[in-house]
């Protein structure tokens, strides 16, 4: 029996069988070095992944239209083009693996594509490096994931992002990883879809396929394979099937007031579109932050208009005329995307991510904004851009909106004129609040974000829990600025980070001012609750009508 | 040998699809065949040089192709040019 220690990221207590995923890293070279032995193990997975590729071209044409699968052709082609192929040769010659020279040769090919001055032949090192990946998936005998049947535990060092949009969330019994804090997105994910979740586990990962694990996520502790005793001890503290509370339920249907009459607004947080029923079960009362990059995640290339117009439309339609607050894409950090071939940065939280992403990528992100111009019809949109810190973003950003607005009027396709606001989560953007009160419609703090900036402290590392304090009087004052400043503009402020849930803060967070609190679905009923039991003597500027 | 130019109409240069018909077309055939432009030069049979020499709309191929059946070679990928509006 081994035993593992992590921090809580969703509470919870369960048994099963370990699965622990792939990560495709190439095989190093066989030993003693045999280039005859790596040419002909490289030949035979050219033939793999050509006939992979052809299988995919026939999928593709089948349900996509053959011009859609046109695009594995440039693949399927390099597999003959003997510039390449000579390329890989030439590096086992110099004593790399096949797995390693095709990457190699692929990454040389690609940086060519890359320093061309063309967007579109650029945008080519995504198919270059696809098929590289394909290859080293081949030779490194990768499986192509391959999930267990029966429910099944995570256990990783590492989560991505894209690792968990990929698997069957329906049969996840819990996460278990190494790295990652209770503010990552892999941790946002297990809590959104209510997957107990452990992170900060310090376990042999390499060693855990197929093992038995025992999680307990209230004590923080987990174990592999557990005795008798011990599973005894652990599952006869799982609660029966928790039912939400009766005096809870009275909230569902009621609007959050406080007992002085000050109407809150009580959002969910959502990351995939089936998830905004969920929502209404728990009695939200809109959707404070609607993820996007889950829809771009996990797969190998960006989604299309109409697939992020179907994912809108759906959220739109199922929460009827309630408020729904789309976030744009937030990529980069740790939530990469391989088919952006972006540069991989030294420090990618102060790198090119949230908003930065889309600005530098217009096509990318006018898709976007046509998706969700398209579903406004459909139900009450408004959209918010993340990693906001200066006043031309937002101007640009409202320029390109105008623009695709237009456009699509142009082409005859209705769509409303939504608000369009922002997410405050850098220390810039809340000290300008009251110049960028100016340019947006609404605001929406991002706590995870602005006190990981404030504090210096890293939200994917576990061991800076302590320094990574959201509770910090340095990101109190600066949420108190923020409030103060939109109603001085008149524009609502809610808030959609971690702290919405902390309910020992909320007292404050009402003082502050804040119209808006938006928080996972599970929170909501508790927190009209605390709300509606809560007098606060509000003296700030009073907003009109938040939504 | 025989050689003929085209320009390019298609708005987003020789990208992939046109640029893939054409190696394919040209590995069935026996002779040499280059393409050039802007003084860059590719071997059409390879499709990572076809592709890299990031030819635009407006700018001037020039097809080279030289051996046995070089003749309806340089019929066939003119051929193909004008069928795909390149």
């Amino acid at each position: 029996m081994l035993k593992g220690n992590g921090i809580c990221i969703h509470p919870g207590i369960t048994c099963g069988r370990i699965f622990v995923p792939d990560t495709a890293s190439c095989a190093p070279a066989c030993t003693p070095w045999d280039p005859a032995a790596e040419k002909a193990q490289l030949q035979q997975a050219l033939q793999a992944a050509k006939a992979q590729l052809s299988q995919l071209i026939e999928e593709t044409t089948a349900s996509l239209g053959e011009n859609n699968a046109r695009i594995f052709d440039m693949q399927l082609l390099m597999l003959e083009d003997a510039s390449f192929l000579s390329h890989i040769d030439a590096q086992i010659d110099n004593g790399k693996s096949a797995a390693e020279a095709a990457k190699e040769a692929a990454d040389g090919f690609a940086a060519q594509f890359a320093a061309l001055d063309d967007d579109y032949m650029k945008a080519r090192c995504a198919d270059i490096q696809d098929l590289s990946q394909r290859l080293v998936r081949i030779l490194c005998r990768a499986r192509a994931q391959a999930f267990p049947d029966e429910p099944f535990i995570v256990a990783a060092r590492d989560l991505t992002p894209s690792d968990t949009v990929r698997m069957p969330r329906e049969r996840i019994l819990a996460i278990v990883t190494h790295s990652g804090s209770i503010t990552s997105h892999a941790a946002i994910l297990a809590r959104s879809l209510g997957i107990p979740a452990l992170a900060g586990c310090d376990l042999p990962f390499d060693r855990l396929q197929g093992r038995e694990m025992l999680v307990d996520c209230e004590s923080g502790s987990c174990w592999v394979d557990p005795d008798e005793a011990t599973k005894a001890r652990i599952l006869s503290k799982r609660q029966p099937e928790k039912e939400t509370q009766p005096e809870l339920l009275i909230y569902k249907d009621r609007p959050a007031v406080t007992k002085s009459g000050r109407r809150i607004g009580v959002y969910a947080n959502i990351a995939f579109p089936e998830e905004a029923r969920t929502a209404l079960l728990h009695g939200a009362e809109g959707i404070g932050l609607m993820r996007s990059e889950f829809l771009y995640l996990g797969r190998e290339d960006a989604p299309t208009e109409d697939e992020l117009f179907c994912a809108y439309r759906t959220v739109a339609e199922c929460m009827q005329g309630r408020c729904v607050i789309i976030r744009t894409l937030d990529a980069g950090a740790d939530k990469a995307l391989p088919y952006l071939g972006l540069e991989k940065e030294e420090n990618p939280a102060l790198g090119l991510r949230g908003v930065r992403i889309c600005l530098a990528n217009h096509a990318l992100f006018r898709t976007q904004l046509r998706a969700i111009y398209r579903a406004s019809c459909y139900g009450n949109l408004w959209m918010m851009f993340p990693l906001i810190s200066s006043v031309w973003e937002v101007q640009q950003v409202r320029s390109l909106c105008r623009q695709v607005r237009q456009e699509l009027m142009h082409e005859g396709i209705a769509c409303r004129d939504i608000p369009l606001g922002i997410m405050v989560e850098t220390p810039a953007a809340a000290l300008i609040s009251d110049a960028l009160a100016r340019h947006a419609d609404f605001f929406s703090v991002g706590t995870n974000d602005l006190t990981q900036y404030t504090l210096a402290a890293d939200r994917q590392n576990a061991a800076l829990g302590r320094y990574a304090d959201a509770h910090h009087p340095a990101v109190f004052r600066l949420l108190a600025m923020v409030a103060e400043n939109a109603h001085r503009a008149h524009i609502p402020v809610g808030l959609c980070g971690t702290l919405s849930s902390d309910f020992s803060v909320t007292q404050q967070l009402l003082q502050m001012g804040f119209d808006e609190l938006s928080t996972v679905p599970e929170h909501i009923l508790p927190l009209k609750k605390i709300i509606c039991e809560s007098e606060v003597p509000y003296e700030g500027i009073p907003v009109c009508d938040p939504r | 040998m025989k050689e003929f130019q085209y320009v390019i109409h298609d708005e987003l240069g020789l990208h992939a699809r046109p640029a893939g018909l054409l190696v394919r077309l040209a590995c069935g055939f026996v002779c040499d065949i280059r393409i050039s432009v802007c003084g860059r030069s590719a071997n059409a049979k390879q499709i990572l040089s076809v592709m890299l020499l990031c030819a635009k709309q407006g700018q001037e191929l020039t097809i080279v192709c030289s051996g046995p059946d070089e003749e309806q070679a340089a019929h066939e990928i003119l051929t193909l040019f004008s069928s795909e509006k390149l």
